[in-house]
């Protein structure tokens, strides 16, 4: 390897004092709360902007904001062979892939020589890593191609030197520099070590190809890097970390949110054979944030004797304040909260007197359970402690995060903690908290630093997870003699993310408002959005598409709701809802958020939703006839600063078991960096949809998650999943922003479903999931 | 003392006879292809072939799998079936995170070996003890169609 040097050494563009925020993945959301609501996050949250300090967006705005040299990203080996570091986590969106394509067409890579390498948690180094928010390639598409560009003019400038001639002279193409007038060609392995000893070109002097020119960006035609590991089991997961002298551990932690040991006798525990010891683990005081629950755990030389180990613990727990939580009362709960007036979020016109005099009053109401993440591999994570330097391996969306927390709960300096990020077995969120990071350093640390796994089993994924909210919907509207709405009441009623990181907050945030409630784009003069108070009895976290998905369940559900009380097809009163395609300013519909992007560069364009609607309509055939008992139901949504439309084909039985022919999704990201993989996410986001809409719920009883595994927490498998899901890509120029992927895709899925549902038989789904609301 | 035929080498385990074969291979022999996703033969993620047949190691104790032939993912590339699958799953881009992918290729090679042409209705049959969280199941069935030399394999 000769490029690249030590860059260690190298200037980042934010210079070497930049400020860590410690504690909370989305931390710039946070961070923005912070300065927006007055409220004081848990120690190691940094100061918060100064209101004199321009507001900064996209990777700006992130900690540690972004680099782009080639110095730090990419090295190119003696015999040709390039390695591009992939700072984000790979959790199945296709980012080990997605950067490389990046990296490689504007370095004018061969791509058959092209390897990933999977960056460290270290954020100073490579800008924010935080892996959540659809935002990797929206985020990186700039600074990853800037990256390619420099390493390219590098290599092209060695050769110039080398060959003696002006560098006017001189081509990159496929892993070679030519000499254009003589046909000369030097290949980048011999000439990597002497580019390398090359400044970096200024940001401001260099040359991006024109996106005409571009060879794997937007093509769709490069094989995952990853697969040939994937497919033949050498692919790395967290779970699958092996190092010396390691020994495994499982924990027993608290079943109700708050609870914590009163004792444990461990008798029984350590005559189990291979149990190696018995360690508590301490609660951490405070809102949960991403810190360990404590508990016990039970330390074995394989996984199996630690399970066997933990069945024999004997623990009396104290439960704690949230030992009645119960889904059914608290469903109750907020339907009431969802029947009164709210905190008011947004208040265009007059909504009550639009109300009064509408020619028609249409109200419903809208209840989303809370999901599990349940990605197919649990938490997992090793640790071990060597000369007072500690190392961890794990399954992180936020190593930063875990990198901090560690070093903070072993009191040791940064400097002496390392986090590896292995691939991510799914993450869909639940992988942005690092509490299983720490587990395994507290308990490596409770082994002399001896190497220890913690492994959750899937219980504990589906007992301790950092839940998706529960909610309750509440829609009004008035309508005017041809049934369209004038007046436009959403009271949105469910326990907040922010009360994981600050004890009694009771109101949704400003960014999970501005997830399809507030910033509703709907050509509708009164518009009142409120926000009633709901109080968390369980760990709240972001689940992929987070509030959107109750959200634009309501939103889009009550649409098809009015539509048919119009006596309307519902695509056409859809886009006339939306009305006629016009450029809004989020802050106009209230929304302060933007998913941290800028205004000016990311306005909400109803044009764009009422086209990817019209494309996902025209493909499915919309309007065609269908047999008895099959339905076409319509559903569009903006998030993550794309635009998605999904039609939905649904064909229920006499029994009311549903099947789902067919799906066609439209989607406007704009430019697109990786189709295939983009067609891979919509079609996942589409399973995932069907999944949450029909069979996945996690229910509280006595404070406890009662769900276990597999077969009472219910999630899509090949026969219920769609026959065919469709995809059709927008696109746009690469000299407009870009908008993500991983998330958008989910939430219009249940309420085109839904919508389709009432097409086919009638009947309307107010909640979720449908499970047997259809059986006769 | 278990003795263990594991991808044609024997291989002697000094475990309680009730040890699931699942964690022998993985914290024992070192062989982390085999995946842990439910503990409770729900998700197939753990799926290994025994004498020919899928199994779910998380539940096959290795009392029960002494004195037969184990293959799991490290071998199955072994298998001229096993082989196709594999490089049907590489042309079709089925993973995402890629997790539960080595059981759902053992499911996949399995259900070829005794059902060379299977139908949509059999490939639903035989995979639907494999759940992918991440939805993979369109690739999943083109991928098995492909390795099985049938058209229909939808992108």
């Amino acid at each position: 390897m000769s490029l690249p040097l030590d860059s260690r050494h190298v200037a980042h563009p934010e210079g070497a004092d930049t400020v860590h925020i410690v504690n909370v993945s989305r931390r710039r959301f946070l961070h923005q709360s912070l300065a927006l609501g007055g409220f004081v996050l848990a120690a190691g949250v940094s100061s918060a902007p100064r209101a004199a300090d321009p507001p900064k967006y996209g990777a700006d705005g992130m900690p540690n904001g972004w680099r782009d040299s080639p110095l730090i990203f990419v090295a190119i080996a003696d015999d040709g062979t390039v390695s591009i570091v992939c700072h984000r986590s790979e959790m199945g969106q296709g980012i080990r892939t997605g950067i490389p394509i990046i990296v490689a067409d504007e370095l004018e890579a061969d791509w058959s020589k092209v390897r990933v390498v999977q960056a460290p948690g270290d954020e100073a180094r490579y800008g924010n890593q935080d892996t959540d928010g659809s935002r990797s390639t929206r985020h990186f598409f700039m600074p990853m191609r800037r990256c390619g560009a420099a390493a390219r003019m590098m290599l092209e400038a060695a050769a110039a030197a080398q060959w003696k001639v002006p560098v006017s002279e001189v081509q990159a193409k496929n892993s070679e520099v030519i000499h254009t007038p003589t046909g000369k060609k030097l290949s980048y392995g011999k000439l990597a070590k002497a580019a390398a000893a090359l400044p970096v070109p200024a940001d401001d002097s260099i040359k991006l190809k024109d996106p005409s020119q571009f060879r794997y960006i937007g093509s769709g035609k490069q094989k995952l890097l990853d697969a040939p590991d994937i497919v033949t089991g050498k692919a790395q997961y967290a779970m699958d970390t092996r190092l010396p002298g390691m020994v495994y551990a499982v924990v027993a932690r608290p079943q109700v949110y708050g609870g914590k040991v009163v004792s444990v006798d461990s008798t029984e525990a350590l005559k189990v054979p291979g149990v190696l010891k018995v360690v508590q683990i301490d609660p951490t005081p405070g809102p949960p944030s991403f810190n360990p629950l404590g508990g016990v755990a039970v330390i074995g030389r394989n996984t199996w004797a630690a399970i066997k180990g933990r069945q024999a613990l004997k623990i009396v727990w104290d439960d704690g304040p949230n030992a009645s939580y119960d889904s059914t009362a608290y469903r109750a709960t907020l339907e009431a909260a969802a029947r009164k007036p709210g905190k008011v979020v947004r208040n265009d016109g007059d909504y009550s007197a639009a109300a009064a005099s509408a020619a028609k009053r249409i109200e419903a109401e809208y209840y989303i359970p809370h999901l599990a993440h349940a990605s197919m591999e649990p938490p997992a994570a090793s640790a071990r402690i060597v000369n007072g330097k500690c190392e961890v391996w794990g399954c992180f969306q936020s190593p930063q995060a875990a990198h901090d927390l560690v070093a903070k709960r072993l009191g040791m300096s940064g400097q002496d903690v390392t986090v590896h990020v292995t691939l991510l077995g799914g993450g869909f969120g639940r992988k942005s908290k690092p509490d299983y990071g720490v587990e395994a350093a507290v308990l490596s640390k409770a082994m002399d630093g001896k190497p220890v796994k913690v492994v959750w089993t899937r219980d504990d994924d589906l007992h301790n997870d950092y839940f998706h909210t529960v909610s309750v919907e509440h829609l009004e509207a008035g309508v005017d003699a041809k049934g369209m709405p004038v007046a436009w009441l959403h009271r949105t009623a469910a326990p907040t993310i922010m009360s994981t990181f600050q004890p009694n907050e009771v109101q949704e945030a400003n960014w999970e408002l501005g997830m399809g409630v507030i910033n509703v784009p709907f050509a509708i003069p009164n518009i009142r959005i409120e926000n009633p108070d709901a109080v968390a009895h369980t760990r709240i976290g972001w689940f992929r598409s987070v509030s959107n998905i109750p959200h634009a369940f309501a939103v889009q559900s009550f649409v098809g709701e009015l539509a048919a009380a119009a006596g309307r097809d519902p695509k056409d009163y859809l886009l006339e809802v939306i009305g006629p395609p016009r450029v809004v300013s989020p802050q106009m519909l209230g929304d302060t958020w933007n998913h941290g992007e800028s205004p000016e560069r990311y306005p909400v364009d109803t044009g764009r939703l009422r086209r990817v609607a019209e494309i996902a309509a025209r493909e499915a055939g919309w309007g065609r006839t269908l047999p008895k008992g099959r339905g076409l139901g319509i559903a569009a949504h903006y998030s993550f600063v794309s635009y998605v439309a999904a039609v939905v084909e649904v064909a229920v039985d006499d029994k009311g078991e549903i099947t789902i022919p067919r799906v066609d999704i439209a989607v406007d990201c704009g430019a697109t960096v990786n189709p295939e993989r983009i067609v891979a996410q919509m079609q996942g986001a589409c399973v995932m949809g069907v999944g949450l809409a029909t069979v996945s719920e996690i229910t509280f009883k006595n404070g406890r998650a009662e769900q276990d595994n597999f077969n009472t927490y219910l999630v899509t498998r090949m026969p219920q999943a769609p026959r065919e899901i469709r995809v059709h890509i927008v696109g746009g120029p690469y000299d407009k922003p870009l908008g993500g992927i991983g998330e958008p895709g989910v939430p219009p899925v249940p309420p085109a479903l839904c919508n389709a549902i009432f097409a086919a038989t009638g009947k309307r789904i107010r909640q979720l999931p449908i499970r047997d609301q259809l059986k006769t | 003392m278990t003795q263990l035929t594991i991808n044609g080498k024997s291989h002697t385990v000094d475990l309680p006879s009730d040890t699931p074969l699942l964690w022998v291979l993985r914290d024992d022999l070192g062989m982390t292809g085999t995946k842990f996703g439910c503990g409770l033969a729900l998700c197939g993620a753990c799926t290994v072939l025994i004498d020919g047949q899928p199994a779910r190691a998380c539940i096959t104790s290795i009392d029960a799998a002494k004195g037969k032939k184990i293959t799991t993912i490290e071998a199955i590339g072994l298998d001229p079936v096993g082989k196709a699958v594999q490089a049907a799953w590489i042309d079709q881009n089925v993973p995402q995170c890629g997790y539960c992918q080595a059981g759902q290729i053992m499911s996949a090679t399995a259900l070829l070996k005794q059902n060379p042409k299977p139908t949509d209705a059999d490939i639903d049959a035989a995979m639907a003890g494999n759940i992918c969280r991440c939805g993979t199941y369109g690739r999943i069935k083109s991928a098995i169609k492909q390795a099985s030399g049938q058209s229909g394999a939808m992108s």
